[in-house]
């Protein structure tokens, strides 16, 4: 019984981390809440799905032309539509509103609100202690622990990464010190939007592909980031494995409940943040602190 | 008394477009139904004015306190369901259940208001935005008492014909229009609430500095803007007969912003524009969904909304006001932009 809770827990915990650290990285970098995130996540997945089941396209060519091209539409979304107006926080996380309720409804007047899935790229499952675990989680853990320790490495070794950690820390300061604030927050982006479809390669498998797939992720991925801390990266991975862990326990003690896990894991983010105003492992900003 | 309100007409609305507008659209919507009174037309419009209370206190608490409310939903959610599940099983009468409704989720503004007066900016608007989904799943797990994804239906309506209906809303949005119009009116020389809601969103430390007990008046707007939308919602749980899982959805609370944003954020009127141009308007263009812009509306708002916000950003309200009222730089007075000279001072305008 406890063993099926820890890997309910790692798996699903894979799955959210995924998505939440595009989400922290982004927010870190430019404080720009990005609610269409999961928008990029659908869009990519209705990418993969259009190539590889209506043009019936290979897995790797379909990878090849979704990723980069959901890249270059966040980098072109954030140049044109959110960049301009940057420094209102309402009228961002608006805009990004917005963007999502765009694509929701593109996708919708493109292939109509009927259900799709695609299929896993390994299927089958493994046995972990007793347990059928489907060998999309494993890669889906997989992809998670290398898309961690790249995000590091590049944040930690490389001139870029150098870059970014100093605009995040403070912009003015950085522009003094030649870097590009502009461009740098641009390639933020893209990596954000780039992780997002690595993320649907991984998690579109799992789930059904429908214009609304967007919301209940959002909701969840903004749980986590909020518990571990908005823009903390360490924090928004924790912040995945207590919100999966909260969930499945809430699973398995109420299972005739379903919609009890929203429930408790929401309770558990307000009780971090009456505690911790600043999340787990937040960055705050001097000006930012009451 | 007629005289000085004929004097006031005279002088202080005549001249300035903006208020004449305001008073010819209030009379036009007063004698609408006298001109068209299919129950389509007069239930479209009645909607919309439930989202003008509503949209409209939001902007009272997020535009003029600064308090990023992102699920105004809760307070408009509570006092439907409240005042639902009093009538189906206490069997209250409407004019009961309505006014405990308002006052149910003006209790939960104020219990809001103390999780939010630790917080502030990103972190303020991700925890109100997370309550009514949490609201949500609750209703969604107790399907025997709330009904579950049906809501609770069979609710009396509050009068027996539209046409009743439709006055008893527009009532209502008119007065608490008013009422908040007159709260946040920073120039008032009786209530002191519109100035100092300004000096918290401008800068809370220095509003603290001056002696403003800042934590009682942010308290004070989430009250007050629990109060309206409750109001609201308490409304439209007798007006629709029905209370669905929707009233507490994102969607709802995004709806608010959206109409403020794009009529002008910290200006009452914003909200009543927003709606009346994003809501009613497209819902009679695109008349029930047969055509093109009826199938695609929220493709429609979602473009509005983002063009809005790159072209002008203070919403499509001020843009006009700017256009067509001009300000004295000596007196301060409101003036029409055909003028060259204030018609009080005599200052020229430029």
């Amino acid at each position: 019984m406890v063993e099926i809770i820890i890997i309910a827990t790692l798996v699903t915990g894979g799955v959210y981390a995924l998505l939440a650290i595009g989400f922290s990285l982004i927010f870190g970098n430019a404080r720009v809440i990005n609610m269409a995130h999961t928008g990029f996540f659908m869009l990519a997945a209705y990418g993969l799905w259009y190539f590889m089941r209506q043009l019936g396209l290979g897995t790797i060519p379909s990878i090849a032309i979704v990723a980069p091209a959901v890249t270059l539409l966040g980098i072109l979304a954030y140049r044109l539509l959110i960049h301009p107006i940057r420094e209102h926080l309402a009228a961002v996380l608006l805009m990004t509103i917005a963007l999502a309720m765009a694509f929701q409804e593109a996708m919708r007047g493109a292939f109509s609100s009927l259900y799709w899935a695609i299929p896993a790229l390994i299927p089958g499952f493994t046995d972990i202690l007793g347990v059928r675990v489907l060998n999309q989680y494993l890669l889906t853990l997989g992809i998670v622990a290398v898309v961690i320790i790249i995000v590091q490495l590049i944040l930690a070794k490389t001139k870029l990464g150098i870059a970014l950690r100093a605009v995040a820390n403070d912009s003015e300061i950085a522009s003094l010190m030649g870097i590009s604030v502009p461009r740098t927050l641009m390639i933020t982006m893209g990596i954000a939007t780039a992780l997002v479809a690595i993320a649907a390669i991984a998690v579109a498998p799992l789930w059904t592909i429908h214009p609304a797939m967007w919301s209940k992720p959002l909701v969840t991925v903004l749980v986590i980031v909020v518990l571990g801390g908005l823009g903390s990266i360490k924090g928004s991975i924790i912040g995945a494995f207590i919100i999966a862990l909260v969930e499945n326990v809430v699973a398995f003690l109420a299972p005739s409940f379903p919609y009890l896990q929203v429930v408790f894991s929401i309770l558990a983010m307000v009780i971090v943040l009456v505690v911790r105003p600043g999340g787990l492992f937040g960055v705050v900003f001097e000006e930012e602190r009451l | 008394m007629l005289r000085r309100l004929f004097k006031d007409f005279r002088f202080g609305v005549l001249p300035v477009p903006g208020r004449l507008i305001a008073i010819i659209f209030f009379v036009a919507l007063f004698i609408f139904p006298l001109i068209d009174d299919s129950s389509y037309s007069l239930y479209v419009i009645t909607t919309s004015t439930l989202l003008v209370i509503f949209a409209a206190s939001w902007d009272l608490l997020s535009g003029y306190s600064g308090q990023l409310n992102f699920g105004h939903a809760l307070f408009f959610g509570v006092a439907a369901y409240s005042s639902a599940l009093l009538y189906k099983y206490l069997g209250w009468q409407p004019w009961v259940t309505i006014p405990l409704g308002t006052l149910i989720a003006t209790g939960i503004g104020v219990l809001t208001a103390f999780p939010a007066l630790r917080l502030r900016g990103p972190y303020l608007a991700l925890l109100t935005m997370s309550f009514p989904l949490m609201l949500q799943g609750l209703a969604m797990s107790f399907k025997k008492v709330t009904g579950g994804e049906f809501g609770i239906s069979g609710l009396r309506p509050l009068a027996d014909t539209d046409i009743g209906i439709y006055y008893i809303c527009l009532i209502a949005m008119t007065v608490s229009v008013l009422i908040m119009w007159k709260l946040t009116d920073a120039g008032s020389k009786y209530v002191r609430t519109g100035l100092l809601f300004h000096a918290i969103r401008e800068d809370e430390i220095a509003a603290r500095a001056s002696g403003i007990n800042t934590i009682r008046y942010k308290i004070l707007a989430f009250a007050i803007g629990g109060f309206f939308a409750g109001l609201a919602g308490a409304l439209s749980a007798h007006i629709l007969g029905t209370v669905s899982i929707s009233s507490l959805s994102m969607t709802l609370s995004f709806r608010a912003i959206i109409y403020v944003i794009f009529g002008g954020i910290v200006s009452i009127y914003g909200a009543v524009i927003g709606v009346y141009t994003l809501d009613t308007l497209l819902q009679f263009l695109g008349a029930g969904g047969s055509n093109f812009i009826g199938k695609n509306q929220i493709l429609i708002m979602a473009i509005i909304v983002i063009l809005v916000l790159l072209f002008m950003p203070e919403g499509v309200g001020v843009w006009i006001r700017n256009k067509i009222e001009r300000e004295c730089p000596r007196c301060k007075l409101t003036n029409g932009a055909w003028r060259r000279e204030c018609r009080a001072c005599g200052a020229p305008l430029h």
